[in-house]
């Protein structure tokens, strides 16, 4: 009964969509004030049932329904509850589910938090999510009914991919769908903008704080991914330039992009239409790698059963929106007009190559992504793109973005003096040159693409924090050097910190590469094997039960000097439910280095107590890959928070408000 | 003038720079693309010599052997119809297995066995790589063409 409730509410949902999405996009134009008020109970009442709607498939899932296809396809009786929970997003239908869930959710979001904006104005951004949550409840409905029933009922159902029974996987889906489906809000903005012809710096202060919340959410969502590939996968890899990351990846560099158009479209009212088109595109891929992972075109760990009619039906979906934004585009853009001018040297010429760079940098990982499809469709053959493409053409398009990282925040809007910069910039550069020198040699070895890397991590610190510390004694006056910093604007707190973000990214890919250390070998009981000082004693395995697995578990004593420093446990598990093996491997993480330890398989397979097949990795700094991730999106949520979000835009709306009214009389 | 000129550089510039990245990136793809040649086709000679190259197929039954050092291992992929042995040093992933599709990248060696320096993990047990299952099923056309081309031709004798 529950499923169909459901299932019953998801129809609804669609019907609510379409309705309250047509009519508040036509009151918008008519200026009819009745259809325009729809547009917030609309949202409202949309979020709760998709929401109801995810509460029913859920209820299967714990209580075990196995009567519903999904469910008996995606969980297990044996399987613990966070995993039956997170089972929902496990599979194709669940996980569409979820993506439509956190959109209505967004759209509640821009519902209950945009008072300050003008009733159109909010009548359009939340048509438009209306009629993109309508597209995929159709989607939903017709091609992946998450409730369809099962008659007879499984007695027990076929368990969740044990790759994806892990804490890392039960936030890791929703986190990066909240970031794909929040660019949505930014292209509902976009479009809302283009429809009204209203595309000025209040309207950038309106989207900021959505597109910065969309992009926090994204990082975390990439971040948390890797992070699981690299512990949960086994093999000590955090980024493999697989198809699906990429498709995460490509709106996350878009979405870079556009967080600083709208700065330069908020302060200086340039890159209108360019911004727009950002808002467009970022929301476009994140519809074409839904497109790419859903279809089955691409073969992954995250493709799922395939069906034609899934990929064909998104293909549709993304032609219309791309197609009709772009089309509003053409036919409005020209209305909007162009901004202040600058200089050849100034914050907006940096911006604007900093953009320039990030979307050649996502084009490469688009022609990377699209054309082994391309070869194929063609029939010229099957060919595949690897790591290192990505690596040759990432790097220096790259590295001129972590240079403007640095000297951007420097310059001043409209004109800036080059000699200036230089002269404000000399101590970063004295510091990036030392650090590059002399740290590579602390590790032994000098290599030149680890002393670019360093330099950058170490040019990006010392701008931010002098940047940082200039402004703070600019404004000081007579306060306390700590109030003086805590009055700092969040957004300049939040940029600064995130800039810090990618340097220590930058660090940890950097060691990583240069120096880790890695040993395939054969171990027997009582054997040694050391890599980078740290030594590993191999104890033997034994067999341990797990709530649905059996598991080898290795015992490794790692010691490093003769001195004992902790016992190491990786496993091999086998699922009951399932032929297919598991490597969990265990990692001693630090600060400065992760040390890894790993199964691989017993050298006899009629003698798993005997020999095994090891890996064993010593990664330096690898966190800090992760923990550069996360503060920039502390950074981006800092910068969301910051009250001139608040303040200003409800004066803002006061004034637009005050012109309308003036504008009707 | 004077901005005008200065705009024609600018231009100019943007236009050298996206010229050079266009370069960078079409030299990157074409040295690292790496082609999809069946077990057949490497019979036949078709396999490039010097490049990285993509197999797929079987892993043989039976075929699995190690040295005595427990991380070198040689096995057979075959697309039922011509096999290829596969030298890899390193753990393999925990989906490979005997009777399995499997893809390997790596290049040719003089003796004509393929050294991969990749073996691919597959992440469903039920999944069959796409590389690996048109390997098998375009051996089985053929199989089947030539029974059929047999058939045909035996009552003309």
């Amino acid at each position: 009964m529950i499923p169909e409730l459901g299932h019953f509410a998801l129809i609804l949902a669609a019907l609510v969509a379409v309705v309250f999405g047509s009519l508040s996009l036509l009151g918008a134009h008519r200026n009819q004030q009745a259809w325009i008020a729809l547009a917030r109970p609309g949202a409202n009442a949309l979020a709760l049932l998709v929401t109801f709607s995810f509460a029913c498939l859920t209820q299967a899932f714990v209580v075990n329904d196995f009567s519903v296809v999904y469910v008996a396809q995606h969980s297990n009786s044996l399987l613990p509850i966070e995993y039956r929970v997170a089972g929902v997003w496990g599979g194709h239908e669940g996980s569409l589910l979820l993506w439509i869930l956190m959109l209505t959710w967004w759209a509640f979001g821009v519902a209950q938090f945009s008072r300050q904006l003008p009733d159109t104005m909010v009548a359009r951004v939340l048509g438009t999510l209306g009629l993109v949550a309508f597209g995929f409840l159709l989607f939903i409905l017709f091609t992946s009914n998450p409730f369809e029933r099962l008659l007879p009922g499984a007695t027990e159902g076929r368990d969740l991919n044990p790759l994806l029974q892990d804490p890392g996987l039960v936030i890791h889906p929703p986190l990066l769908y909240m970031g794909y489906v929040g660019f949505s809000v930014a292209y509902a903005f976009a479009v809302a903008a283009l429809l009204s012809g209203q595309l000025d710096a209040a309207w950038a202060r309106w989207s900021r704080p959505w597109t910065t919340a969309a992009w926090v959410f994204l990082t975390l969502g990439i971040a948390m991914g890797s992070w699981w590939a690299y512990y949960e996968l086994g093999w000590g890899g955090w980024w493999f330039w697989d198809p699906v990351e990429n498709a995460s990846f490509m709106p996350w560099l878009i979405g870079t992009a556009l967080m600083h158009s709208l700065a330069v479209t908020e302060k200086r009212g340039s890159f209108k239409n360019w911004t727009v088109l950002l808002a467009i595109s970022a929301f476009s891929l994140s519809l074409l790698g839904t497109f790419l992972v859903r279809s089955g075109v691409l073969t992954s760990v995250h493709a799922f059963a395939t069906d034609p009619r899934r990929g064909v039906f998104i293909l549709i979906f993304l032609v219309a929106v791309i197609g009709l934004s772009l089309t509003l585009f053409a036919w409005r853009a020209p209305k909007v007009g162009l901004g202040g001018r600058f200089g050849l040297i100034s914050r907006e010429s940096m911006l604007l190559a900093n953009n320039v760079l990030l979307v050649v940098a996502c084009a490469t990982v688009l022609l990377g992504t699209l054309y082994p499809l391309l070869i194929d469709a063609l029939g010229v053959g099957k060919i595949s793109v690897g790591p290192p493409y990505f690596n040759a053409v990432f790097v220096p398009v790259m590295t001129p973005i972590l240079f403007l990282v640095g000297i951007g925040p420097f310059a001043r809007w409209k004109e800036a003096s080059l000699p200036e910069l230089l002269r404000l910039t000399r101590w970063a550069l004295g510091a990036g040159a030392i650090v590059a020198v002399a740290l590579p040699l602390v590790y032994g070895q000098w290599k030149a693409m680890t002393a670019l890397g360093l330099f950058f991590a170490a040019w990006v610190v010392v701008t931010a924090l002098q940047n940082f510390a200039e402004r703070v004694h600019h404004t000081r006056g007579g306060r306390s050097l700590l109030t003086a910093v805590l009055a700092q604007p969040r957004g300049f707190i939040g940029m600064h910190l995130a800039h810090i973000g990618v340097a220590v990214f930058v660090v940890g890919v950097t060691m990583v590469m240069s120096f880790e250390q890695e040993k395939d070998i054969k171990m027997a009981v009582g054997d040694q094997v050391s890599v980078a000082g740290y030594s590993f004693r191999f104890n033997g395995v034994r067999q341990v039960e797990g709530p649905n697995y059996v598991a080898m578990q290795g015992n490794f004593d790692l010691t490093v000097d003769n001195r004992f420093l902790r016992k190491m446990n990786p496993e091999k598990r086998n699922y009951h439910s399932s032929a297919m093996p598991m490597t969990e491997a265990a990692i001693d993480a630090g600060l400065l280095r992760d040390v890894y330890v790993s199964l691989g398989e017993p050298i006899d397979r009629d003698k798993p107590e005997g020999e095994w097949a090891v890996r064993v990795y010593y990664k330096p700094f690898v966190d800090w890959i992760w923990g550069g991730c996360l503060l920039m999106s502390l950074g981006g949520l800092l910068a969301m928070l910051d009250r001139r979000y608040r303040v200003k835009s409800r004066r803002a709306a006061a004034a637009t408000a005050g012109v309308q009214q003036a504008a009707r009389n | 003038m004077k901005s005008r000129h200065k705009k024609l550089a600018l231009i100019g510039g943007a236009l050298a720079v996206l010229g050079i990245i266009a370069a960078l990136v079409l030299n990157a793809l074409n040295s690292n693309i790496a082609l999809y040649i069946s077990p057949t086709d490497v019979a036949a000679g078709k396999a490039p010599q010097d490049k990285l190259f993509r197999i797929g197929g079987m892993v043989k039954e039976g075929s699995v052997s190690r040295q005595a050092d427990g991380v070198t291992i040689a096995f057979i992929v075959t697309d039922t119809e011509k096999d290829i042995t596969v030298h890899y040093k390193g753990i393999l992933p925990d989906l490979f297995k005997e009777g399995k599709g499997v893809v390997a990248q790596g290049r040719l060696t003089a003796d004509g066995s393929f050294s991969a320096t990749e073996v691919l993990a597959k992440h469903d047990e039920n999944y069959m790589p796409p590389e690996a299952a048109k390997a098998v099923n375009d051996a089985h056309t053929r199989a089947a063409e030539k029974k059929a081309e047999d058939a045909v031709a035996k009552p003309a004798n």
